[in-house]
Order: C-alpha cells, then structure tokens, then sequence
C-alpha cells in the first residue's frame, strides 16, 4: 500500500500569545484522492493548507508528504505545488513564461521544458494563448493557467486554495466538473480548500470539516452528508433540522413537549440530552387521515410558510416545540400541496435522523 | 467613480474658471521666464529681438559650467546611492519583521517633514563635529566639499526613495512572491525575477525623486560646501541674490526645461507600465456576480 | 505582510516543536533586520547623530572670536528664545506659514476637487500639468517671480502703461507670500487630489439619496473623507513656509526678517552656532506641535 500523501500529527498553530489558527490536528490523505478542507472563514483550513506547502511553519507537529518529515522546509524545497485564490499569476510574463517558470526554476532542459508546457496547456485548453498576458485573459483562462503552471512540475501533492471563488456560478459549475475530471486523469491528490459545502460534496472522495481550529469529521462525502457526528457538521451542511430531545429509553425519546418518538439506537443513556438531526428530504407531510407506514414517528404539525424553489417545495411547520420545522417536497407531477394555516402529520421513519451527541 | 452626479452645472463650472486660473498662475512665470530668456537685449523688461545670446555666453561662462558638472556628478552618485539604500529600505520595512522596526520607520520618515533649513544645520554642524574629531584623533583634516555634499544629499534622498518604493510594493499582490517560491524559486530568485521587475516604476520613480532633491537643493549644499566646489543652484542663488541679469534667465530657463523633460520621460514611463501585478479587486466586489451562497 | 519563511536547513527535518518554530521566525527577522542595515547605519549617521549634535550645540558658549566651545553648558541660548526681537520674528513666520497655507487649501481644494471629478483621461493628463511644475526646479520657479514682480518686470509695466505709478511689489512681504504660495501650491494640491480620488462617491450619492443637497452633501459627506488629505498637504504647505529660507532670500526684503533667514545669518554672518541651534530646535519643536495638532484635528472630523 502506497504511502499516505499528507499526514498531518499533532499539528498546532498559534499566532502570537493568544490567537490559535489551528489545534492538535490529525489527518491522513490518502494518495491519488480528490480532499477538500471545508469549513466557515477563519475555520483554519487555508492555514493549514499554508502549512502543508510550506508558507507557514506549525508551532508543533509533524508534516509528511509521502512519508517524508517536511519540518522547516520552505516552499521552494517541499515537492508541493499551489493554484492561489488569486491565481497569482506573474503579470509581466507570458501564459507560456508563467507556465515554465517552476520548470526554469528547477533548470529543466529547454527543449523538454518546451515540450511539458506544450503538452499542459493542451490539457487545459489553452494552447491558442500561449503568447497572452494574464490582463488579456477573462477569469476563467486565468484560472486554467494558474491550474496549469502547478501540474506541470508534476508535484507529488497539488494544493488548491478557493481557487473557484471569483468565478461566476456557471463557469463555477462547469469548472468543478473539468477539476475533478482532470484529477481523475492525472493522478495526483488534489487537496482543495473551500468554505462552498456545495463544492466540496460534488467534488471530492473525500471531506474534512473544519471550525475553529479544529478537525470536527473526516469522511466521505455521503458519510459527511447523512451521518454527521457533530451539531457543527451537522449545521454547516446542508440544510438540517436539529431538535433537542431526551432519551427515554434506547431507542425512544421524548420532545420538550413530552411527546415520545423513536430515534435510531446510538449509545446514549436514557435521560440524557442529545440533539435529533434530520435532514428535511427525509420528512414528509401526510394528510390527518391517510395511512402512515408502520414504525414511523408521527406528529401533528401546522403549515406556516410554503416556498417554491421550481424543483422541490419547502415547508415550514410548527409542531410545538418552539421552533419550526423545515420539510422538502419534490416537485412531482401531482404532488400534494398544503396551503399555510393547514394541519396535517410530520412523518418520518425514527431511522432517517441521526444522533448527534455533543 | 461618477462624476456627473458629484457636482451640479453650475458648480462644475465655477470649478472649471478657478482651474483654469490655478494652472495660468502655475505656468505663466514659467512661460515668461522662458520668454525673457530669449531676448537680446541685456535689460530684461525691454524686448528687443530673440536669440540665443545669451545661452552662448552661458556656455562660456566657467563658474557656470563647473557648477553644473558639480551638479552633475553629486547628483549622479547621490541618486544611485539613496536609491539602492532606500529600495532595500522600503522593502525591509514593508516585508518583514523585526526588532528596532518601528524605530526604523519613524527615522525614516522624518527626512521628509524635516525643513531644509534644519537638515543644513545639523549637518553642517555634524561635519565640522566629526572632522575636527577626526583631526585630533588621526591628524588629517578634511573639508567640506563634493563628498560632503554628496553624503548630505543622500541622508535626506533615502527616505523620499523608501516612500515611494514602498507605496508601489505595498500595492503589490504578495502572494506573487509566495507564487515564486511554490515554484521553486529562491529568495534572490523570487527577487530578481518577479518582485524587481514588478517594483520598477517605483524604483524609477524613487530615482527621478533623489535625482530632482539633488539637482534643486540650495540651503543645505550651501552649508556643507567648501571653497570651490559649488553646485548650479547654488551659483544662481548666489548670483540672483546681486540681481536679475539675462544670463541667469537663460541659465534658469535650461535648467527648468531639464527638470521638465526628465518629469516628462518619467511620468510617461510609470503610465506605461500602468498596473502590472497590483493586489486583485477586494473580494467581495468580484462575489458580487457570483452569487452561490 | 511577511515573506515566505526561510528555513534554518537541518539534515534531516524533524517535526516542528515551538522552539524550531521561534528559531525560524528569529531567523527571518534578522533578515529584514540585515537588508534594513544600509539605511539604518546611514540615517542613523546623517540625520540622527546631526540632530543630537544641534540640541548639544544649543547649549554650549560662543567664545569671544566667534567659535562654539563645548564647556560651560547653559541655557542663555534658550533665554535668548524668549526676547522680543525672537518672538516678532517668529510670530511673522507663523503668520505668514498660516496664510500660506490657508491660501494654498483655499486654491487647491477646488482644484483638486475638479480633477478629481474628470473622466480618468482627463484627469491624468491634468495630473500630468500639475506635476510639471511640481517637479520643475524650485530656484527658478521663485526666480521668475523676481523678474516678474520687479520694478522693470511685466506687472510694474502694465501699471506704468495703465498711467499710475510702477508697482513694487518686490522685496515685499506680499511678494514673499505670493512667492510661497507659488512654491508649495502643488505640494497642497496632490495629497488633496489623492484623497478625493480614493473616496467612494457612492457615499455622496447616498446622501442625495436622503434628501441632501449638493452643499450639504459636500459639508457632511466629501469633506469629512478629505480630510487626510488635507490634514497631509496643510503639513507639507506649512512646515516648509515656517522654515522658508530660499523663497524669502530671492523674494523679501531686509527689513522683514524670517526665520529661515534669521536662523541661516546665525551660521554665516552673525557666527553664533549655540544660539542657531537652539533657534532650530525651537522651529522643529514647533512643527512637531502643528503636525501633531493637524493630526488630531483631521481625525476628530473622521
């Protein structure tokens, strides 16, 4: 088994006395995979992503690419290319002159230099404007160049800060699709970091939640979607419903209305406090007299706001324990509405929700 | 920026007829002088016929011409000197960290508030200090003379340099330079090839800057000049001071059409090189269009 | 804004502990420290041990032939400070600092307001004739003005022509004040043009928006937001004017003695170096005053 392409132990980052960017963090990135950092600004994912290619040092903790301690490496010595959130692109060089400035750094020989950046700037598209300054390209280009003059050092790791962040939302979209692809194909693990939870669940194996400082979860992205282990996480993807309850038995609580309903089995003690997290797709409304599914929570709930999204209904309703609850209805031919003001069951199967303990 | 909206018509227009007026009363002395310096007659009010008398004997003038090759040669080595000093100066202070920094930076800037009244004090003061020190210490005993004045111009060239260099660094994207060295690029490197490139018009415009200091200053070359060795403006002050004569209007007229076209050449090269590699648009104006989240 | 780090390069690189990281930083800091050196060492030289010389020259003697002998320290200099003859110089270069200064803001704010309200290409071509002069040699600029002020010069002309008698204007204090003005006009009208042009106008539009009109607006809105600008260019109007020396030489006349002159005659002629430097010490502690006076003054408005 190759080794893993990053491995961050213990790693701590403190600013002065008393900001701390980062704390105590672990994580394994596993070789040839598409990870995103994702997180709130300021979560500390951008400062680790600068610690790993070397733009900052961590106050403590290890930093291996490959198997290899990077310590106090600079980033000219570390084999870790960046594509920038501004691009950074050199403005008094050419698109051919940015490309080959790490393989002129590196003293490649012209006629292979030459031939790398001929080779890459095909895979991007971009081989019509070679001879093009940065300022004459639209954002997009720019974009693909700066994507470009970091592949084609064929670096064992490349780093991606928001680099989609100026784009507008199509060419965003159409853009994250070229990425993934193109990872697909070259092979090498892209680390990507991005605050867009959108972004992150389309494009990568795998995520890694991050809020003040810390690693909150690491997992796939449907692990991160449906099986949150943290409020946070919870909160920070996706829309979510979270209800405090009190367990009442293994698999049973209780709302603060007293109402009891059953919840999946998740380690926790009759009488303590947790949170339900239920993703709003996973709820339905039922008419006051049609059939519920067998096992299914049932509460009686009164519409309040009706949203209309073109593909899928929202609903706000209001079942008594002081905030609303958000429901989501595809938008199928012959679907039931429910106008405000009308009453009707929140169903839900005790399975669909999850336990979020802290 | 939207200027219709700023200013009503008839506001705008009484704007317009008091520019109009600041830039008669900027250039008119100007355009006079120039005028006078071409006519022939030797009193200045009376205009006879233009020619260029006047230059040629200029040009056979010798305290004339050593003041200018004075000139010449202390503003070339001060211009070289406190521009090489104050680039390094600027990028100390704007790219790093240090103990003594903030020390540094208020020196640094005091130079420039500081009249020259003043500096020619302390420095004609601290010249004598030093050598009769240096006298009694080693017996040689030094003069004022080309190096003091070319030392002097440089303590007070340094600072304008640094504010000007460190203007166009700071407007630079920093991450330019980290671009560099994720490029694997070292530090001289990174310098050499990205931020240098980057920063020369401000360098240039630093240089034009110490270069014009050097050229225009009378008091404190006064005060830190010896017997024999004086500069241009220094000669013309000493001469204006006994009187106008047509000479010093064609001298005068020279050395101001000198300093316009060296403002010229300069300021056309900074337009040229306009804005290469300034910090991009604050981020939330280019969210504007995307609208995600 | 730090440069990436450099590295102290060990070996084989072990994991960061605390200590490594401070070397790291130390080390980094003693770059900056190293490229700082040249301009530290020279300004340290050339401008502060200059500026700790005058303040102890200004407490030494004149001995009887004119030189400064650095024994029997004593305030007489600065006693000398406070006698008549020193203040109503003093007062006279202040006055006419103030209204150098208030007259060069007056021009300029409009000015520069007109720039700065031009489509981009105008406005750089404009910039383009304001800094011509700008940068034009000093000397001569004030130099023209003696041609033209005097008594055979174009303005006493034309008075002669209009039948009255030829204007003197020369060797006047007027003269020296238009001289000034003339001087630092440009050193009013950038700083002022730069602040106006880094303004966001949209705040102005917002405030005709609620009801302002184009006074108001410009009283509550554009001038609070200039005002760096022209805190910045009433200092570099004001400190030179208190210190002129070259303008008033060409300019003035015997019989009105400023500052800049008065200080000068204390090196040259009158040979009184104790007493020059406790009469510059004075003049800086004086704009010391006014550039921190201007200061907060600009930053209450804000």
């Amino acid at each position: 088994m190759t080794k893993p392409a990053v491995e961050l132990t213990g790693v701590t980052k403190r600013f002065g006395d008393d900001v701390v960017a980062v704390s105590d963090l672990d994580l394994t990135i596993n070789d040839g995979e598409f990870f995103s950092l994702l997180g709130p600004s300021g979560c500390g994912k951008t400062t680790t992503l600068r610690m790993i290619a070397g733009f900052e040092f961590p106050t403590e903790g290890s930093v291996r690419v490959h198997g290899s301690e990077m310590g106090l490496k600079p980033p000219n010595q570390r084999p870790i290319n960046t594509v920038f959130q501004s691009y950074a692109l050199f403005p008094h060089m050419t698109v051919t002159e940015n490309v080959a400035f790490g393989l002129n750094m590196k003293k490649v020989e012209k006629s292979e230099v030459q031939k790398r950046v001929a080779r890459v700037l095909d895979q991007v598209q971009l081989s019509k404007r070679a001879d093009a300054r940065p300022s004459q390209l639209s954002g997009g280009m720019q974009q693909r160049v700066a994507l470009a003059r970091a592949l084609v050092n064929e670096p064992e790791v490349l780093l991606l800060d928001e680099p989609l962040g100026a784009l507008d939302l199509k060419l965003r979209q159409a853009m994250q699709v070229e990425l993934k692809d193109l990872q697909g194909r070259v092979g090498i693990t892209f680390i990507y970091v991005t605050h867009d939870q959108q972004e992150a669940l389309t494009m990568s194996d795998r995520i890694g939640v991050m809020s003040d400082g810390r690693l909150l979860q690491v997992g796939r992205s449907e692990e991160i979607y449906e099986r949150p282990t943290s409020r946070f996480v919870a909160d920070f993807i996706g829309d979510i419903n979270l209800i405090d309850v009190t367990m009442n038995g293994s698999n049973s609580a209780r709302l603060g209305t007293g109402v009891e309903i059953g919840v999946p089995e998740g380690g926790a003690q009759p009488g303590n406090d947790v949170t339900l997290a239920l993703r709003p797709e996973r709820l339905a409304l039922y008419d006051l007299d049609e059939e519920i599914p067998a096992g299914h929570n049932r509460l009686k709930a009164r519409v309040t706001r009706r949203l209309y999204y073109g593909d899928v209904y929202f609903y706000d309703v209001d079942v008594g324990i002081g905030t609303e609850i958000e429901v989501k209805e595809e938008n199928r031919p012959g679907v039931e509405l429910y106008d405000v003001g009308e009453e009707a069951y929140l169903v839900w199967s005790p399975e669909a929700a999850n336990l979020v303990l802290s | 920026m939207s200027e219709g909206t700023a200013t009503a018509r008839s506001t705008d227009r009484i704007l317009g007829i008091n520019a109009w007026l600041v830039f008669l009363f900027l250039y008119a002395p100007i355009v006079l002088l120039i005028a006078f310096s071409f006519n022939d007659n030797s009193n200045v009010s009376i205009w006879t016929e233009p020619s260029f008398r006047w230059y040629g004997a200029m040009f056979q003038d010798a305290n004339v011409m050593n003041a200018l090759r004075n000139s010449l040669i202390v503003a070339f080595f001060s211009t070289i000197v406190s521009t090489v000093i104050g680039t390094m100066l600027a990028i100390a202070l704007e790219r790093y960290r240090f103990r003594g920094r903030g020390a540094l930076d208020g020196i640094a800037y005091l130079p420039i508030i500081i009249p020259d009244v003043t500096m020619a004090v302390m420095l004609l003061i601290f010249f004598f200090q030093v050598f009769g020190i240096l006298n009694d210490l080693v017996g040689i005993q030094l003069r004022n003379g080309l190096g003091t004045i070319t030392l002097s111009h440089i303590a007070f060239s340094i600072s304008f340099v640094a504010v000007v260099v460190r203007a166009r660094l700071s407007q630079l994207d920093n991450s330019l330079e980290e671009a560099a060295a994720d490029l694997y690029a070292s530090r001289w490197q990174a310098f050499r090839k990205v931020t240098l490139p980057l920063i020369a018009p401000g360098v240039a415009g630093g240089a034009l800057l110490a270069l014009t200091l050097s050229l225009d200053d009378v008091v404190v070359t006064q005060f830190v000049s010896g017997a024999g060795a004086t500069t241009l403006p220094v000669y013309v002050f000493g001469l204006v001071r006994r009187g106008v004569t047509p000479l010093i209007n064609a001298v005068s007229t020279l050395m101001l059409v000198a300093s316009m076209v060296l403002v010229g050449i300069s300021l056309g090269l900074q337009r040229g090189a306009g804005t290469r590699g300034e910090k991009p648009d604050d981020p939330e104006a280019l969210l504007d269009e995307a609208t995600v989240d | 804004m730090t440069a990436p780090p450099v590295a102290a390069e060990p070996e084989t690189p072990a994991p960061v502990t605390p200590e490594l990281e401070h070397a790291a930083i130390k080390a980094e800091s003693r770059r900056g420290l190293l490229i700082s050196l040249p301009a530290y060492i020279y300004l340290v030289l050339l401008f502060v041990v200059p500026l700790v010389l005058v303040f102890v020259y200004s407490f030494a003697t004149r001995d009887s032939t004119g030189l400064t002998v650095l024994e029997d320290w004593n305030l007489e200099s600065y006693k000398r400070l406070f006698t008549e003859i020193v203040f109503e110089i003093f007062a006279r270069s202040l006055v006419l600092a103030v209204v150098t200064t208030v007259i060069c803001l007056l021009f300029s704010y409009p000015f520069a307001y007109y720039i700065a309200t031009r489509s981009p290409r105008v406005r750089n071509l404009l910039l383009i004739f304001v800094m011509i002069p700008f940068w034009s040699n000093f000397l001569v600029r004030t130099y023209a003005w003696r041609v033209i002020l005097g008594s055979e010069g174009p303005i006493s002309q034309i008075s002669l022509a209009m039948g009255g008698e030829p204007i003197r204007l020369l060797f006047t204090t007027p003269a020296v004040l238009i001289g000034l003005v003339y001087g630092f006009l440009p050193f009013m009208v950038l700083p002022l043009y730069a602040a106006l042009e880094r303004m966001d106008w949209r705040l102005v539009e917002a405030a005709r928006d609620l009801y302002a009109d184009g006074w108001t607006s410009f009283r509550k809105v554009t001038l609070p937001l200039s005002m760096p600008g022209v805190v910045a260019g009433s200092i570099l109007v004001f400190i030179p004017s208190l210190g002129a020396y070259v303008t008033p030489a060409i300019l003035g006349g015997a019989k009105t003695t400023l500052l800049g002159d008065y200080i000068v005659s204390q090196f040259l002629a009158a040979r009184n170096w104790p007493f020059g430097s406790a009469l510059s010490f004075a003049v800086m502690f004086v704009m010391l005053l006014a550039t921190i006076f201007y200061f907060r003054a600009g930053a209450k408005t804000l």
